[in-house]
C-alpha cells in the first residue's frame, strides 16, 4: 500500500495565484485543498487538519494572513505555516521569521516572497514537513 | 480647554505682572474650534533667562521686549528662529525703529505691540497670534497626514498593479515548462485567465488616469448644456454587450428635456460606473431600472439592480479607494476598486450627493442627486 499523500491547505484571494500554487504543489506530489479568503480558510481548518498551510498575507484586510496563521497555530500548534506575500517589494518592509521574538507574534514558520522558484518552494516545504 | 504657554520677556516687573493680570482669565474661542484657548504665563527678566526657559520646556507664544539688559530682544528672536521652534513671537517694544522692525520680521516675529498698550490692544494681538499658531499647526498636521495617505495609496496601488502581472507571469512560466501537457489546448484556460487579468489591469490604469486628473484639478472641464437622457442612452449602448452576456435587461425611463449644464465626459463616467456595477453585481437574468427625473431643485438619477446586494458592514467602506467588497459572490467579478470613488468625486464636483440602499440578495439602488 502506498503511503498517504500529505495534505496542503492553500489560502489566497487571487484566484490565479491560488490555481498556480495548487498546480505546483500537486506537481510536488501533495494533495491540496484551497480557500479564497481568511474566513473560508478558517472554516476549512475547523473540519480538516492539513499537514501544512500556505497563506497569502493581504486578503480581506492587509494582515489577514497573520490573523489566519495565528488562529491556525492555536488549533494545530505543530502544523507548519508558510505566509506568502508580494508585500516586501511594494512596501519596502521586510518580514523574516527568524528570531524567537518574531515567532512569538508572527505565528508562521516561514515567510516567502511570491514568485519564488518552484524548486525552492519544494525544498522549503519538504524541510518543514521533514521529508 | 487648551492652555497656551506664554513667555513674557521684559525687564520691567510692572509690564510682566500687567500682562499676567490681563491674560490670566482671558479665553478665546473660534467658531471652527471645539475648544477655547486659555493662557498660562511664564516670566523672564532677561534674554538669557528666556532662552534658558525655551531650552528647558515648550512654549507657544513669546512676548518679547527688544530693550533688555543683556542680549537684546532681536538676538533672542534670532536664536528662537534658528531653533525652528513651534512657537509664535510677538515683539512688545516702545522704541521700535524701522531697522529693528524689519530685522524682527525677517527673523519671523509675527507682529508688534507698541508700549504702552491698553488691555484691549494686548488681547486683540493675543487673539490674532493664537489663531495664527493654531492654523500653522493644523496645516502642518494636515500635510503630514496627506503624505501618509499618499503612501498608503501608492502601496495599495502597486499591489493592485502587480497582482495581475504576477498571475500572468505564473501562467507563462507554466506554459514555458509545459507543465500540464504538450498541446496548446491544455493551456486554454490559463490563456483566458491571462487575458482577463490584462483587461482588468487596463481598466485599472484608465480609472487611475481619471482619478489623477480629477485630483490634480487639471482635467479640462467643458461645461455646457447637455441632454442627460441622450448620454444615458449612450451609456446603456456601451454596457449592452456585457448585459447581453449576463442576460441582464436594462429598463430606461426619463422625462423629456433633461438639460443640465455639465461636462459630457464626466457625466459619461458617472453613468458608466453606475451601469457597469449594476450589470456586474447583478444575477444572471437580472434586471436594471435606470431612471432620470427632474425635480424642482435637482435632477435625480436612480439605478436599481436585482443583484447580490451589499451588507450594511460593507456599505460604509464602499466609496473608499481600492475597496472591493470581497465575498464568495464577488470573487469572480473584476474591478479596479476605484470606480465608485471616482464617481463620488465627480458628483461632488457638481455639489451633488450619492446615496446607496441595499438588501443582500435582493438588490442595490444607487441614487445620484445633482442640484440644478
Amino acid at each position: 500500500m502506498s503511503e498517504l499523500k500529505k495534505l496542503v491547505l492553500i489560502v489566497d484571494d487571487d484566484q490565479d495565484y491560488l490555481e498556480q500554487m495548487k498546480l505546483q504543489v500537486e506537481l510536488f506530489g501533495f494533495d491540496t485543498i484551497t480557500a479564497s479568503s481568511r474566513s473560508e480558510g478558517e472554516k476549512m481548518l475547523s473540519t480538516t487538519r492539513p499537514d501544512l498551510a500556505i497563506f497569502d498575507l493581504m486578503m480581506e484586510t492587509q494582515d489577514s494572513g497573520f490573523v489566519l496563521a495565528y488562529k491556525a497555530k492555536k488549533m494545530y500548534p505543530d502544523m507548519p505555516v508558510i505566509i506568502a506575500t508580494a508585500a516586501t517589494a511594494e512596501t519596502g518592509i521586510t518580514f523574516k521569521v527568524e528570531t524567537e521574538e518574531d515567532k512569538n507574534w508572527i505565528k508562521a514558520d516561514l515567510y516567502l516572497e511570491k514568485g519564488i522558484r518552484g524548486d525552492q518552494l519544494h525544498r522549503e516545504i519538504n524541510k518543514l514537513l521533514k521529508i | 480647554m487648551e492652555k497656551l504657554k506664554v513667555l513674557i520677556v521684559d525687564d520691567e516687573p510692572g509690564i510682566r505682572s500687567g500682562i499676567e493680570r490681563i491674560l490670566r482669565n482671558y479665553t478665546i474661542g473660534f467658531p471652527f474650534l471645539d475648544e477655547d484657548f486659555s493662557y498660562e504665563m511664564i516670566e523672564a527678566a532677561t534674554g538669557e533667562e528666556a532662552l534658558d526657559i525655551i531650552n528647558k520646556g515648550h512654549v507657544d507664544i513669546i512676548l518679547l521686549d527688544n530693550k533688555l539688559p543683556g542680549i537684546q530682544g532681536i538676538e533672542v528672536l534670532e536664536e528662537v528662529n534658528k531653533m525652528k521652534l513651534d512657537a509664535a513671537v510677538m515683539m512688545i517694544t516702545s522704541y521700535a525703529s524701522l531697522d529693528i522692525a524689519v530685522k524682527a520680521t525677517n527673523f519671523g516675529a509675527f507682529n508688534f505691540v507698541p508700549k504702552p498698550f491698553t488691555p484691549q490692544e494686548l488681547k486683540a494681538a493675543i487673539e490674532s497670534i493664537s489663531k495664527h499658531l493654531f492654523l500653522k499647526r493644523m496645516t502642518k498636521r494636515m500635510n503630514k497626514e496627506g503624505k501618509q495617505i499618499r503612501f498608503q495609496f501608492l502601496s495599495v496601488l502597486s499591489h493592485e498593479l502587480k497582482s495581475p502581472l504576477n498571475a500572468i507571469e505564473g501562467y507563462l512560466k507554466i506554459m514555458q515548462d509545459k507543465q500540464v501537457g504538450d498541446s496548446i489546448d491544455d493551456y486554454m484556460a490559463m490563456i483566458d485567465r491571462s487575458l482577463i487579468r490584462i483587461k482588468g489591469m487596463r481598466g485599472l490604469i484608465m480609472d487611475l488616469l481619471d482619478l489623477t486628473k480629477l485630483e490634480s484639478g487639471k482635467k479640462n472641464r467643458e461645461l455646457k448644456k447637455i441632454d442627460l437622457a441622450e448620454i444615458a442612452r449612450l451609456a446603456i449602448h456601451t454596457i449592452e454587450p456585457l448585459a447581453i452576456q449576463r442576460n441582464v435587461k436594462v429598463h430606461f425611463d426619463s422625462d423629456e428635456d433633461m438639460i443640465f449644464t455639465a461636462d459630457t465626459e464626466e457625466i459619461e463616467i458617472i453613468f458608466n460606473n453606475l451601469l457597469s456595477n449594476a450589470v456586474k453585481y447583478n444575477k444572471e437574468n437580472g434586471e436594471i431600472h435606470f431612471n432620470i427625473k427632474k425635480k424642482s431643485t435637482a435632477i435625480v438619477i436612480k439605478v436599481e439592480d436585482t443583484g447580490i446586494g451589499i451588507s450594511e458592514e460593507n456599505l460604509s467602506r464602499l466609496f473608499q479607494e481600492f475597496t472591493r467588497i470581497k465575498t464568495d459572490k464577488t470573487r469572480d467579478i473584476s474591478g479596479s476598486g476605484l470606480g465608485l470613488s471616482i464617481m463620488k468625486k465627480l458628483v461632488v464636483l457638481y455639489g451633488g450627493t450619492v446615496d446607496v440602499q441595499s438588501t443582500p440578495d435582493i438588490g442595490t439602488t444607487f441614487t445620484v442627486t445633482l442640484p440644478l
